[in-house]
């Protein structure tokens, strides 16, 4: 068993089809997969169906996979900061399903899990619900929500080791595991691969079984959104 | 005169209570973490996978790796915790979360919400505001009374919902109103903002609304 690729076009060869879906973990630019979706940029795959909580911005991310026009539909939380998803959006070349942050990541765990569907309260009564069955629990309307996966979940963790046993690091952990759990087929970039028993074994985030081959890219550059600082303490003698 | 941002932030803050689980949204609500009263220890969440959210960080300490939900840098506390995306929203719809302080585009007089979508305009999405509607045991309401010289406090709202009847507390630049969550429609002003007369509010105000002082 060999999970282990060199680099990011090897990682996914053999793995990317016209009109597959792929899952892309990340908030914002926090956490994405950048290295992986350069590599499905320069495959040309297209048509592609992409499950991500945000569509990155114009030039990074999935927003350069928006601007050489691989993806046919986002299925995303919020897409604001996007400027060619607007356009193609308005322009009627992009389909888009919104799904409240919290209920795509339940689809996500639920279809990671075996669970078909689930019900939750949560875009009852709002156009999130229209054409979905409403069931009565204690009196309360809740909304039926199917669980999704995906052909291919592409994955940023901090550290990884040869099993696949996954770690992220602070808040670029968000939508990473659940999407591990979702994929048919899932591919970790890890910014450190580590030898097994590295991590330690109660520190595991993502267990190996969900991941299906790894990657080191130890030379990745991640960027902040919305770089926001406080004053500094004003000195005695300043 | 009405009240600013600022005045707002504070007027929120004074619903935080001793040992809170809160999240805070885009905007305003954001100033309110300025303006946690002395004595008032609460835990800010934030959606993307953090409970117990710092300050913005000092100038050359940012991390691209922790960011709050409007994607600024901020910092860890020693009683931070970080989780997945799954786990931060089963606190949310899970009734965990005691407090969300948010902003909205209108609010109508039985507490329907709107808050993420104007159709043909903006896309942009509703992010984890339906959730934290649907799910926090406390939703405040912060916003502008008026958008360019049209009341955003409504009889119904004219924009896609963000939740039905799930607004407990609005404040304006203009008042604080009370929000029946079930029954009959109720909404009803127990303060005003500084400087701010019954006469303004009401002309301002295209809902209807009772007085609980005179």
């Amino acid at each position: 068993m060999n999970k282990v690729y060199s680099d990011t076009r090897q990682v996914l060869a053999g793995l990317l089809k016209d009109g597959m879906v792929i899952m892309a973990g990340g908030f914002g630019l926090c956490g994405i997969p950048e290295a992986l979706i350069e590599a499905v940029r320069l495959s040309g795959v297209k048509d592609l169906t992409v499950i991500s909580n945000n569509a990155g911005i114009d030039g990074i991310g999935l927003g350069r996979l928006l601007e050489s026009r691989q993806i046919r539909k986002m299925i995303s939380s919020y897409v604001g900061e996007n400027k060619t998803f607007e356009q193609q959006y308005l322009g009627g070349e992009l389909e888009l399903e919104f799904n409240p942050q919290g209920t795509l990541a339940e689809r996500i765990r639920a279809g990671g899990a075996g669970i078909a569907a689930f019900y939750t309260k949560t875009g009852v009564g709002t156009i999130i619900a229209e054409g979905k069955e409403i069931r009565e629990f204690n009196g309360e309307p809740y909304v039926m929500e199917e669980g999704l996966v995906a052909d291919l979940a592409l994955i940023h963790a901090w550290k990884g080791d040869a099993e696949g046993n996954l770690v992220y690091r602070k808040t670029a952990r968000n939508f990473n595991p659940v999407m591990a759990t979702a994929g048919k087929v899932v591919v970790a970039e890890v910014e450190s691969l580590v030898k097994n028993g590295q991590i330690g074994a109660d520190h595991i985030h993502t267990p190996g079984i969900f991941v299906s081959r790894i990657v080191e890219v130890a030379d990745g550059i991640k960027r902040i959104e919305q770089r926001t600082v406080r004053k500094p303490h004003v000195e005695a003698n300043h | 005169m009405a009240w600013n941002r600022e005045q707002m932030a504070a007027r929120a803050a004074r619903e935080l209570q001793d040992g809170f689980y809160v999240n805070l949204g885009i905007g305003i609500p954001t100033l309110v973490a300025n303006y946690i009263p002395a004595g008032i220890d609460v835990r800010l969440q934030s959606e993307n996978g953090m409970l117990g959210m710092g300050p913005f960080p000092f100038e050359g300490e940012e991390d691209a790796d922790l960011i709050n939900a409007g994607k600024q840098t901020i910092t860890e506390l020693p009683e931070s915790s970080y989780f997945s995306s799954a786990e931060s929203f089963a606190m949310i719809r899970g009734g965990h979360i005691n407090l969300a302080i948010l902003g909205a585009m209108q609010v109508a007089e039985n507490g329907d919400l709107a808050n993420w979508m104007i159709p043909g305009k903006m896309i942009k999405g509703m992010g984890g505001a339906m959730d934290l509607v649907a799910g926090v045991q406390r939703v405040v309401v912060v916003m502008e009374h008026e958008a360019k010289g049209a009341s955003k406090v409504l009889k119904e709202c004219t924009l896609p919902l963000t939740g039905k009847r799930v607004t407990d507390l609005l404040i304006t630049d203009l008042g604080v109103f009370t929000v029946a969550r079930r029954g009959e429609p109720q909404l009803v002003l127990i303060e005003l903002a500084t400087g701010v007369s019954i006469e303004e509010i009401q002309a301002k105000t295209k809902a209807s609304f009772t007085l609980a002082f005179q």
